[in-house]
């Protein structure tokens, strides 16, 4: 049974990124928003450096976050439509393994990205160069509980109609005290200040969604369908 | 065996029906009768356990699928109203999912179910771009790959022409004399040849 179900986690992965390849849209949505955040940011505050880079690791935070929260909704969204879920549900392997799988992608396909274009957004916003390397770490360490946590709020609101605000209320609060370390994580690296306590705490909120928010998401996912 | 006892199932403030009884066993298949409205589609949800019953309990060989809901999975295959298809994945594609998500397969490959279903040549168009009909083919598809004793299937024959409709009796017919249990609900007039046919009525 084990192996039959790493099988179907790995046929789950792999039709997930072929869609997402073939809808590219989902992928530069998010990046895009990002983008346009720090840009408008750097605008409405004006060149003055002192206050950009006060200002950077917080912005870069808020901006990796919200539009990882933009790109929530479709994370079921059509396969609850499209009545995917209800197979993914009824099949023999376990559910949350298929949840994991399409999470990951999810994660792979909006969060990664974000991270990979963040020194740009950093430049811009006048983050100091000794803050780079924990902005990126912090981000690849923060980012995963985000769409993990995300998952289950979408889990639950996939049978509702226009669910952004309700997705919104629900995660949000869960998202706080990431986007608190992470940007505390960011802001002590600029000052030149230790930042592993920070870290490992983001490393536990992912470590501990990995853990739980699978099971959670396919709770949920069942709670939607009944 | 698959059976249910006083299945009720409440919408709002209304019951659709209640006190349903049935025993379906191995080589026969079932067909729920009933009007538009009358609960046909959730009494097929609550079988599947995708749903739950007011009251009553759904049993298959004498296990309650609330209580092993795993084991009674590999044994289901179920089509319901969507087709559970990916939109921007190819006909291919979809049904090789399925077969990854299916515990109990036959040795057959996906193309040569796609063949079966008269869909040969169209496996690599993505799935948005194929006709209503097609669609429900490329959902049936699955249960020529499917090897699970029970089918539940919603309205299977919707937009299918009158030749797949006949390829579809047969496939029925065929999974009823190798042993299978079938329920499915449907407006159409079907005859499953040889095979054991029972009704249920809703209403």
């Amino acid at each position: 049974m084990a192996s039959s179900n790493f099988k179907a986690f790995k046929a789950e992965l792999k039709a997930d990124l072929t869609l997402a390849y073939r809808n590219k849209s989902a992928l530069f949505n998010p990046l895009l928003f990002f983008i346009m955040v720090a840009v408008l940011f750097a605008f409405g505050v004006g060149p003055e450096t002192t206050v950009l880079s006060t200002l950077a690791p917080g912005v870069v935070w808020v901006a990796a976050l919200l539009s990882s929260l933009l790109a929530l909704d479709h994370l079921f969204r059509e396969d609850y439509d499209n009545g995917s879920l209800e197979q993914l549900v009824l099949s023999p392997h376990s559910s949350s393994g298929l949840v994991l799988a399409k999470i990951i992608v999810h994660w792979l396909v909006t969060g990664l990205p974000l991270i990979i274009i963040s020194p740009f957004i950093g430049l811009m916003m006048q983050l100091p160069s000794q803050a780079f390397g924990t902005m990126i770490l912090s981000l690849l360490l923060g980012t995963p509980a985000l769409s993990l946590i995300g998952a289950v709020g979408v889990g639950l609101t996939a049978g509702v109609k226009r669910s952004g605000l309700l997705l919104s209320l629900l995660v949000i609060p869960l998202f706080i005290p990431v986007l608190i370390f992470g940007a505390s994580a960011v802001q002590a690296a600029t000052m030149g200040l230790p930042v592993s306590g920070q870290l490992y705490l983001l490393a536990a909120f992912s470590m501990m969604s990995l853990m739980l928010a699978p099971f959670a998401a396919s709770a949920a996912i069942r709670i939607s369908l009944n | 065996m698959f059976s249910a006892k006083q299945l009720e199932c409440v919408k709002g403030y209304d019951s659709l029906f209640k006190d349903i009884h049935f025993e379906l066993h191995l080589g026969e298949v079932m067909r729920i009768h009933g009007t538009n409205g009358s609960g046909k589609t959730s009494l097929l949800r609550i079988l599947t356990g995708l749903s739950l019953p007011e009251t009553g309990e759904v049993f298959y060989n004498g296990v309650n699928i609330e209580d092993d809901c795993e084991a009674f999975n590999q044994n289901l295959t179920y089509i319901g109203h969507h087709n559970g298809l990916k939109a921007d994945l190819s006909a291919l594609e979809n049904l090789q999912l399925s077969q990854e998500y299916l515990a109990k397969t036959n040795d057959i490959s996906a193309e040569s179910a796609l063949e079966q279903v008269g869909l040969s040549g169209y496996e690599h168009i993505l799935t948005h771009q194929l006709s209503a009909g097609q669609k429900r083919r490329v959902a049936l598809a699955r249960l020529h790959l499917s090897r699970t004793p029970l089918w539940l299937l919603d309205e299977p024959t919707t937009a299918i022409d009158v030749d797949g409709v006949k390829h579809f009796e047969q496939t029925i017919e065929q999974h009823a004399l190798n042993g299978g249990m079938v329920m499915l609900t449907s407006h159409q007039d079907l005859s499953f040849g040889q095979a054991n046919t029972l009704a249920l009525n809703l209403s």
